[in-house]
């Protein structure tokens, strides 16, 4: 409440200029727009995670991101929307540095995680994956037990003590509302789940080794509707004790769960604003475009 | 009109199912009809044959009786055997023809003799002839007149001559497994710990130091050891004095009675006598004998246990060196290198090992491991019993290397290929969990690829236990004198010659002095290399299978 109030404020102060800019209506991605500041979030009562600074990420010479500016508050769920292949994921895949992975790919700018760049070459990958978890699109469980599953990243850890692990399966199952579904087979292999279960219990894999960010890259794109819905309430519950950042394509889902909202378009940040805001007074005509569908 | 037809017909698709089908038959067929044949020829040989007692005019006019076993029968045309034989009759286009197995080596020459249909008169199938396997010499058939004790003959007991001589044979054989047991096992072992401490003797006078309290020990042991042995030996001869009390008087079939020690005698029977019950316990025994029984007679005679076991101590000492070999090496190949110009020629390379000849393998197993490798092992480590050679001479670790090497490129080929098909949402999955790239590997993606790691190692397998080329060179023998494995330390003699199912086959069928006696045994022998290939694949297969059971997830992706 008191940040939509405060976001409307500072609306009816700049209200002049910005009318202006929102007559110019275009679909091509103008010079002024870009150049306007895009981050319009109020984030001063936030305490911020990840800090994106001229963050440009090239495939080859395929510049996929151009000089993203944009804060992401603790404690908050943070959606990217945006077309198909307007770099959202890859922003997102660039916060546990998963990109990595890639042959040839090149970062310009710093991403940083509590003040420290992800990218400096003393930053050990795998802590920094630990700290910031991820679930992918498609449910990807481990051919093993579901107990082994939740138990993975901490027997990775070098935890061997049975009864803290039985403890931390338990808890991370529990929070990811999975529990009371498999707690008479634990032991049965996790591919026998349905999908909307499977990504749960990837959800409760994640957060086993108890990050500080959970980065969501649309988790329920391949579920129905009500593992989409038993989702989306779950993120909701998770959101008082992890940072959550997700790529959805469904912009419902982005204006239910989450209370800030990045709109990107070919690589670039268009607009950046908490939730309710972007989505009834969008600043930029882009935006407004895509959100009510007549744009992506 | 018909053009159309058979254009549809072709369009239809059914010429080329039909095609395949045929391929398919042919296959199942050839297969079949291979197995059927070796295991008719193998099979057939262990069953009793009756033993047959006829008179036999030769093309000289001359009448001999001939007591034997009819083994074979042919159909001859006649111009080929006028030559020979004058009193073909005109009217027959073709004779009939047998091959006898008329036994008694020592005394007739031969074991096998052809007979022509025409010569043959008076044929018949008397009860009482006996057949007596013995342990030289090949069968002796004939009729038993006596047995003799102490060159006395036996006649207290009133029961029927046979009757004592099975019981006599019973009590001979009881004392052979004695005999052999003190020969093989107790002065076997004496023979080891005397050749020890002759090697101890050796590294104490070799390092020098002028130890006296060292040598007496040796010395000492050496006297009891001694002592140990002869009496041994007293024990031996007291039990060949025992074992030579009984002898035999058979008629053989030129009429001579001939005098049989009965420690010369493996077993002896009446196939002509025999109920049909009989004679499957009969083929029970002899089929069980093959199996886990020594060779005798130059490999003629006997089990084939020794190259059983050697085959299969073979295949698995390669199975252990050629996964852990093939897997790392595809690991790195597929996960770890940069893909380039130069994994792409080394990939090349290693698919083309596939198909060097193995006699290749062979000879440069012999160069590489044997003489270099083993040679080097023994300076090293056994320069005491120099200049006999302990590694540097063939031996089934080196038969085993070798085979390892030739079928690594299929374990790397296979296992790559897993690798490639775990998805790369499970590695990504796992990353994102903080794990290493090799704590990936080794948690989630191995596991994953470990059925099409025994998928290859099938393939091995089954290369490896058929091939004997390259083994000739490095380990197979013709008889080994001890098994690779036994009770002395380390248990597992890798150094050691072993006897292996497919050279026993070339070896029996080809270099055997007795061919016609051999010969059933090379299909025997031929129908068990390939049972136990057909074993140890179904084991390899079934623990495929229960692997894929376990990470299903591949097939799901």
């Amino acid at each position: 409440m008191l940040q939509s109030s405060i976001s409307q404020m500072s609306r009816n102060d700049m209200n002049q200029q910005e009318e202006q800019q929102r007559n110019v209506r275009t679909h091509a991605i103008d010079p002024d727009i870009i150049n306007k500041p895009s981050n319009r979030a109020m984030l001063d009562n936030e305490k911020i995670c990840i800090e994106v600074n001229n963050f440009s990420f090239y495939y080859g010479h395929n510049q996929a991101l151009k000089s993203v500016n944009l804060k992401i508050p603790e404690k908050r769920v943070t959606a990217f929307i945006g077309p198909s292949g307007c770099g959202k994921s890859t922003l997102l895949r660039c916060f546990n540095r998963m990109n990595d992975l890639i042959d040839h790919v090149r970062v310009e700018g710093e991403v940083t995680l509590h003040a420290q760049n992800i990218f400096d070459k003393s930053v050990n990958v795998s802590e920094l994956r630990r700290r910031v978890g991820m679930v992918f699109q498609k449910p990807n469980p481990f051919p093993k037990s579901i107990y082994e599953n939740v138990a993975y990243g901490l027997r990775i850890q070098g935890i061997k003590n049975r009864r803290v692990l039985d403890e931390a399966v338990e808890k991370s199952l529990r929070s990811a509302a999975l529990w009371e579904e498999v707690k008479d087979r634990l032991d049965a292999n996790a591919m026998g789940l349905s999908g909307g279960q499977q990504q749960r219990l990837v959800i409760a894999r994640a957060i086993a080794i108890e990050p500080e960010v959970l980065l969501l890259d649309e988790p329920a794109s391949a579920l129905d509707p009500i593992s989409t819905l038993k989702i989306e309430e779950l993120i909701y519950e998770l959101k008082s004790k992890y940072t959550i950042v997700i790529v959805t394509h469904n912009m419902q889902q982005a204006a239910r769960v989450s209370d800030y909202t990045a709109y990107m378009y070919l690589g670039e940040l268009i607009e950046f604003n908490d939730t309710s805001t972007l989505f009834t007074k969008p600043w930029q005509k882009m935006t407004e475009d895509y959100i009510t569908g007549r744009h992506g | 009109m018909i053009s159309v037809r058979l254009k549809n017909w072709l369009d239809s698709g059914t010429p080329y199912i039909w095609l395949n089908a045929g391929a398919v038959s042919v296959s199942v067929l050839l297969v079949v009809g291979l197995l059927t044949l070796i295991a008719v020829r193998g099979l057939g040989h262990f069953w009793p044959k009756a033993i047959a007692e006829f008179e036999y005019t030769d093309a000289a006019a001359s009448i001999t009786r001939i007591v034997g076993e009819i083994v074979e029968q042919e159909n001859v045309p006649r111009a080929r055997l006028a030559e020979i034989d004058a009193r073909i009759p005109d009217n027959a286009e073709y004779i009939d023809r047998y091959l006898i197995k008329t036994g008694n080596r020592d005394h007739l020459g031969m074991d096998f003799r052809w007979v022509v249909a025409t010569g043959m008169s008076d044929l018949a199938y008397p009860e009482d002839l006996v057949a007596i396997e013995r342990r030289e010499w090949g069968n002796m058939y004939g009729s038993l007149l006596a047995l003799k004790i102490d060159g006395k003959e036996d006649a207290s007991a009133g029961s029927p001559v046979w009757e004592r001589f099975q019981q006599a044979i019973a009590s001979t054989q009881l004392l052979h497994d004695q005999i052999e047991y003190i020969e093989k096992d107790l002065i076997g072992d004496i023979n080891y710990r005397i050749e020890r401490l002759r090697l101890r003797q050796n590294r104490l006078a070799m390092s020098g130091t002028n130890n006296q309290l060292a040598l007496e020990q040796i010395k000492q042991e050496q006297q009891t050891l001694q002592q140990q042995f002869d009496s041994y030996t007293e024990e031996l001869s007291g039990l060949y004095a025992q074992l030579a009390q009984y002898s035999i008087t058979v008629r053989i079939s030129d009429g001579t009675e001939v005098e049989l020690s009965l420690g010369q005698v493996v077993r002896a029977y009446q196939p002509n006598a025999m109920s049909i019950f009989g004679k499957i316990h009969f083929y029970i025994e002899k089929l069980w004998e093959f199996v886990s029984d020594e060779p005798r007679e130059a490999n003629t005679e006997g089990g084939i246990f020794p190259a059983i076991f050697g085959t299969v101590m073979m295949v698995l000492i390669m199975s252990i060196l050629v996964t852990p070999f093939g897997v790392i090496a595809a690991v790195y190949l597929r996960e770890y290198a940069k893909q380039g110009m130069l994994v792409r020629i080394i990939r090349i390379a290693v698919n083309n090992l596939a198909g060097v000849p193995s006699v290749v393998y062979g000879v440069f197993g012999l160069g590489f491991f044997v003489y270099f490798i083993g040679g080097n092992i023994d300076e090293l480590f056994f320069s005491d019993t120099l200049p006999s050679p302990t590694f540097g001479t063939p031996g089934l670790l080196w038969a085993s290397l070798t085979l390892a090497i030739l079928t690594v490129p299929v374990v790397i080929v296979s296992t790559e290929e897993g690798l490639s098909r775990v998805p790369r949402s499970i590695r990504e999955g796992s990353l994102a969990l903080g794990a290493t790239k090799a704590e990936t590997l080794m948690r989630t993606v191995l596991p994953m690829t470990a059925s099409a790691m025994m998928t290859g190692l099938i393939l091995a397998i089954a290369r490896a236990a058929g091939e004997v080329a390259p083994l000739m060179m490095v380990g197979v023998v013709k008889l080994a004198p001890s098994l690779p494995l036994d009770g002395h330390m380390p248990f597992l003699h890798l150094e050691r010659k072993f006897m292996h199912l497919g050279f026993h086959i070339y070896d029996v069928g080809f270099q055997s002095p007795n061919v016609e006696a051999a010969r059933p045994l090379v299909f025997a022998t031929a129908m068990l290399l390939v049972l136990i290939i057909i074993f140890l694949n179904l084991a390899a297969i079934h623990i495929r299978n229960k692997l894929r059971e376990k990470y299903r997830a591949s097939e799901q992706h």
